[in-house]
């Protein structure tokens, strides 16, 4: 039904005697919306900057519509890469931007673009270093979504951006990628607000690959089991624990794997409460918990 | 929506909740998944499978070219469902914590009739 668009194996990228990517694979379908993320540092700017043809990896292999994208023209068209903090040239307004957009991206749609621009209330006729925090961020999202690129990443897109324009900025992909299907890959922080949007889910720590799967398999994949510290213990002693918390004989834990109705039964009759664990609270357990002893490895990634 | 459950199911059972009050009655179009994908703020993706798990439980049909519409006698059939389930689901609940609390099934038969009266 779709196809493969990115194939990579084996992707690493070094930089002196630090290892930003190490031995990743991945695969990206056609026409999906991907989340890829991780804490700073994590190495998805680097795999993303791989992927899209401005960094060239030490190891492994690498196919994007078939081919290697470093140096060929054809895939680069098909691709749109928004940086966090995208340069423009001094002399530039935001207009020259967009006038610009057309040589870049064979799909782009002037008209969506002139009702982004209108969403975001961008002001055209300003130079782009005079623009705000939010409003240079407007500029990379207008370009993402108004290029209509068969492969767009948003890296951390809206650095700056309020809230309401977060909003419009998560409704105008959502109406234009269900009339003009695409693959998306969204690296961000805000993973509770986009959550919902996403199919599936590659979370990286320490340039490795922690998980990927289907957003709809990690929902109600961990649970938080909380109680008098004697039942917690017991009900998580031949689980998969993946954090730990405690205040006085009170304890919660969070386990990693799926509760059936049988275990429910069991932790409501030992009193003990279980709530569910968000996307965020689950990246937070899996990539937070060695801080201490590897601080100083993040530092240098960061 | 509940972050211990899919969403797909989540959405299925909304539909199902809407055909069951009425609003959307039988015979009735249905949104296109698009609109609960934005509407919702899901992926379409995930509406599809909550619109596909409709279909294949006959509750809802597709028309090909023209869109989803609720199936004859499909609010009937959810009914039936949602009564098969009510005791395990409600009574068996609320039951236990009565008894937990001292409050006879006589007693209990009274304060339901009295709720009533004040809703």
């Amino acid at each position: 039904m779709t196809g493969t668009v990115v194939r990579a194996t084996g992707l690493t990228k070094r930089y002196g005697s630090f290892t930003a990517v190490d031995a990743v694979n991945l695969s990206l379908e056609e026409n999906r919306i991907y989340g890829l993320l991780g804490r700073n540092g994590a190495g998805k700017t680097t795999i993303m900057q791989m992927l899209t043809g401005q960094l060239f990896p030490d190891a492994g292999e690498l196919d994007v519509f078939g081919r290697e994208p470093a140096e060929h023209a054809d895939v680069l068209r098909r691709m749109c890469f928004i940086a966090e903090s995208q340069r423009y040239p001094d002399s530039f307004k935001a207009a020259h931007v967009f006038k610009a957009a057309p040589w870049f991206f064979e799909n782009w749609d002037a008209a969506f673009a002139e009702q982004l621009i209108a969403d975001f209330r961008l002001p055209l006729n300003r130079y782009i270093k005079k623009l705000s925090r939010g409003q240079l961020s407007a500029v990379g999202v207008i370009v993402g979504l108004a290029s209509r690129a068969p492969l767009t990443f948003f890296d951390e897109p809206y650095l700056g951006l309020d809230a309401v324009a977060r909003h419009i900025f998560y409704d105008r992909l959502l109406e234009d990628y269900a009339e003009h299907p695409r693959t998306i890959v969204l690296s961000t922080h805000l993973i509770d607000e986009v959550a919902n949007l996403l199919e599936h889910v590659i979370l990286i720590d320490q340039g490795r690959i922690l998980f990927d799967r289907d957003a709809e398999e990690l929902r109600g994949s961990a649970t938080t089991v909380a109680g008098p510290r004697a039942a917690v213990e017991s009900f998580v002693a031949d689980r998969p624990v993946i954090g730990r918390e405690g205040l006085g004989g009170l304890a919660s834990a969070t386990i990693d794997g799926r509760l059936d109705q049988a275990d429910r039964i069991r932790a409501a009759e030992a009193g003990l409460e279980l709530a569910p664990v968000s996307l965020q609270q689950l990246i937070i357990h899996m990539t937070g918990t060695d801080l201490s002893a590897d601080s100083t490895n993040q530092e240098v990634a960061a | 929506m509940d972050e211990s459950r899919p969403i797909f199911i989540q959405i299925a059972e909304q539909i199902e909740n809407d055909i069951i009050e009425g609003s959307l009655p039988e015979g009735g179009q249905i949104p296109s998944t698009n609109e609960f994908a934005a509407f919702l703020r899901v992926n379409p993706a995930t509406a599809l499978k909550g619109v596909t798990r409709l279909v294949d439980d006959g509750i809802v049909e597709k028309r090909r070219g023209i869109g989803m519409f609720v199936t004859t006698g499909a609010r009937e059939r959810l009914v039936e469902r949602r009564r098969a389930g009510f005791a395990t689901e409600y009574l068996r609940p609320l039951i236990i914590e009565a008894e937990k609390l001292g409050i006879g099934i006589e007693e209990l038969a009274g304060m339901l009739r009295a709720e009533r009266i004040q809703s």
